[in-house]
């Protein structure tokens, strides 16, 4: 596992000034969270293209859609648990709807958001977005990943939801990884089971997987960065090569990358799929350690899974 | 004329349109069978003065990028936009009778998937106001000179959304930006019990409210064509302020048993019941 940890929502916030150059349409919104979600960088860099918009998150969602309409690429920046809850009727109607060219930031995203708790924990918003029509939904594994997937979404046209994360994580991909929108990342060869995974959970899952290789136990890793549109071709033939799935994401297992993935297998091929997750439950403060072991989200969890997998 | 608004200026005329619109929106609703009534009804004058009058739009180029927009809010009085986006020509008036139908471009609520000449899709209320607030806050961005329009209602601004945008547009000193408030005094259903005229209205004080919140305020009487001809003009004029124009209406304006009455906000009328309407529509021999 390489050294470097680098916060995704700076490499966040760096990337959005580097777009605003090749993009001079690129505008962004806050919802008074600048200096958290890291869109402060893009504040201070060009500010005349920042829009601040309060602590309204509806009308910022609304605010997005009408600079759509007009010609500019909004990136729209909260925390996830406010863009898939608090907006989610603006982000239906004004954005889904009519199908508008509005990017949506979810900074804070799954249960480590710097112990603000449960009303800040967002652990169902890949399940909220992927029912979503029309919307694409993306949770990068690391910083890299970000960059590249924020490039790719730029160059889209149409609605896109950016899974991001708050605390300084591992970086698994280098110079010479290709994000490709809607394509999943096979991240390790091995034939015992597989072992899918999405945004930084996919590292912990690598991490998984050396533990249960030091017992003789070859897992293959899919990382699925898009997990919607999913890439439906890469899990069946990750289900066919392993037989056994287990599905891993900071997040609720109702719904999200575990859901969809359950729900292809079954209809297409179906496969024993164990959702690994969070068992529909709300967070709570905690430190980063202490919440990752209390709801089972450790590297050492996902191999305790994996094994309850085999032994059926 | 690229940009030109109806060149319609003259009272009489921009009531004998509304009078048409008025018989459309009957005539359609009963096609129909469904659809909204009270609320069209009291906006028709607005819709057919700005149509007409201001608003500097393009038939043959629905999607002409520097026009002026319109936003009805208040998206489930789309009958009514729809009767004065046909008499002004962006489709054949005889389209209207598809209004809700399977495949119609006319959908129950403005959808801009459907029909190039709405500049938003809505139905969700108090969230229209925010996309226009977005289309006046890029119009500043880009020093484009087209004005944002938006209609909304008096049960609308019950919405907390409606006060999120008033409180935006007035900090981003948004004076290409004008609001209508068709304050036609009822809902759907609202307050009160016994008769349609015991009913509270929906929202006092709002000429106050958006004052408070830093906006130009306008009050005028939302069926007097004159006036309204002037508010909108005065409201071009104001600098530095978003404006609302607080039209007071009366729900259901122009059938006189649909009138003042939250029953009307969405029942069909039977065919006896145009045949009614129709015949107080005519226009004056």
């Amino acid at each position: 596992m390489p050294q470097q940890v680098v916060a995704m929502r700076e490499a966040f916030g760096t990337t959005l000034v580097e777009l605003a150059k090749e993009y001079q349409n690129l505008v962004v919104l806050d919802g008074d969270l600048a200096n958290s979600t890291r869109v402060d960088i893009f504040a201070n860099a060009v500010p005349e293209r920042f829009l601040e918009m309060g602590i309204a998150e509806q009308n910022m969602v609304g605010v997005a859609a009408g600079l759509a309409t007009v010609g500019f690429i909004p990136w729209v920046s909260t925390f996830a648990v406010f863009l898939a809850k608090r907006a989610i009727d603006q982000v239906r109607v004004v954005v889904a709807q009519p199908h508008l060219n509005v990017k949506l930031a979810g900074g804070y995203s799954g249960l480590l958001t710097g112990k603000t708790g449960k009303t800040h924990q967002s652990i169902a918003d890949i399940s909220v977005f992927r029912a979503m029509p029309g919307m694409t939904v993306i949770a990068p594994a690391d910083s890299m990943e970000c960059r590249q997937a924020m490039v790719a979404a730029t160059a889209y046209d149409g609605p896109v939801y950016l899974r991001i994360t708050r605390d300084l994580s591992p970086l698994i991909f280098d110079d010479a990884y290709q994000f490709v929108l809607g394509k999943a990342v096979p991240l390790r060869q091995g034939a015992d089971l597989a072992i899918i995974a999405t945004g930084v959970q996919t590292v912990r899952a690598l991490q998984a997987a050396d533990l249960l290789a030091a017992e003789g136990i070859q897992a293959y890793v899919l990382h699925v960065p898009t997990i919607k549109p999913l890439d439906e071709d890469a899990v069946l033939e990750t289900a066919a090569r392993c037989g056994r799935v287990l599905t891993t994401e900071d997040h609720t297992i109702v719904g999200g990358l575990g859901g969809a993935v359950a729900e292809l297998l079954s209809e297409k091929l179906p496969t024993r799929v164990h959702r690994h997750g969070l068992r529909d439950t709300f967070g709570e403060c905690g430190s980063n350690d202490e919440l990752l072991e209390r709801y089972a989200m450790t590297p050492a969890h996902i191999a305790a899974a994996a094994r309850t997998l085999l032994s059926r | 004329m690229v940009g030109a608004p109806g060149g319609v200026t003259a009272v009489g005329e921009l009531e004998h349109l509304a009078r048409q619109a008025r018989r459309l929106i009957v005539q359609s609703i009963f096609t129909a069978q469904a659809g909204h009534l009270g609320g069209p009804l009291s906006a028709v004058d607005l819709l057919v003065a700005l149509y007409f009058a201001v608003l500097k739009v393009d038939t043959s180029q629905p999607r002409w990028p520097n026009r002026d927009r319109f936003v009805l809010s208040k998206g489930h009085s789309s009958i009514s936009l729809y009767a004065v986006l046909a008499l002004r020509g962006f489709f054949p008036i005889a389209e209207l009778a598809t209004f809700d139908a399977l495949d119609t471009r006319l959908q129950g609520h403005p959808d801009m998937t459907r029909l190039d000449c709405l500049d938003m899709s809505t139905g969700s209320l108090g969230q229209g106001i925010s996309a226009a607030v977005g289309m006046a806050l890029g119009a500043k961005l880009q020093d484009s000179t087209f004005h944002t329009w938006v209609m909304i209602g008096d049960g609308e601004i019950q919405e907390g959304q409606v006060w999120e945008a008033a409180l935006i547009a007035a900090r981003y000193h948004l004076d290409n930006l004008t609001v209508i408030l068709d304050a036609n005094g009822l809902q759907q259903f609202g307050w009160g019990h016994g008769s349609d005229l015991e009913r509270r209205p929906p929202a006092e004080h709002a000429s106050a409210a958006f004052r408070a919140f830093g906006w130009e305020v306008l009050d005028v009487d939302g069926h007097n064509m004159a006036a309204i001809l002037d508010a909108y003009r005065q409201a071009l004029t104001i600098r530095g302020h978003p404006t609302l124009i607080n039209a007071h209406t009366v729900k259901g304006k122009g059938v006189s048993f649909m009138e003042h009455s939250f029953n009307w906000h969405a029942k069909v009328p039977t065919q006896h019941d145009v045949e009614r309407a129709l015949q107080e529509l005519q226009d004056p021999v």
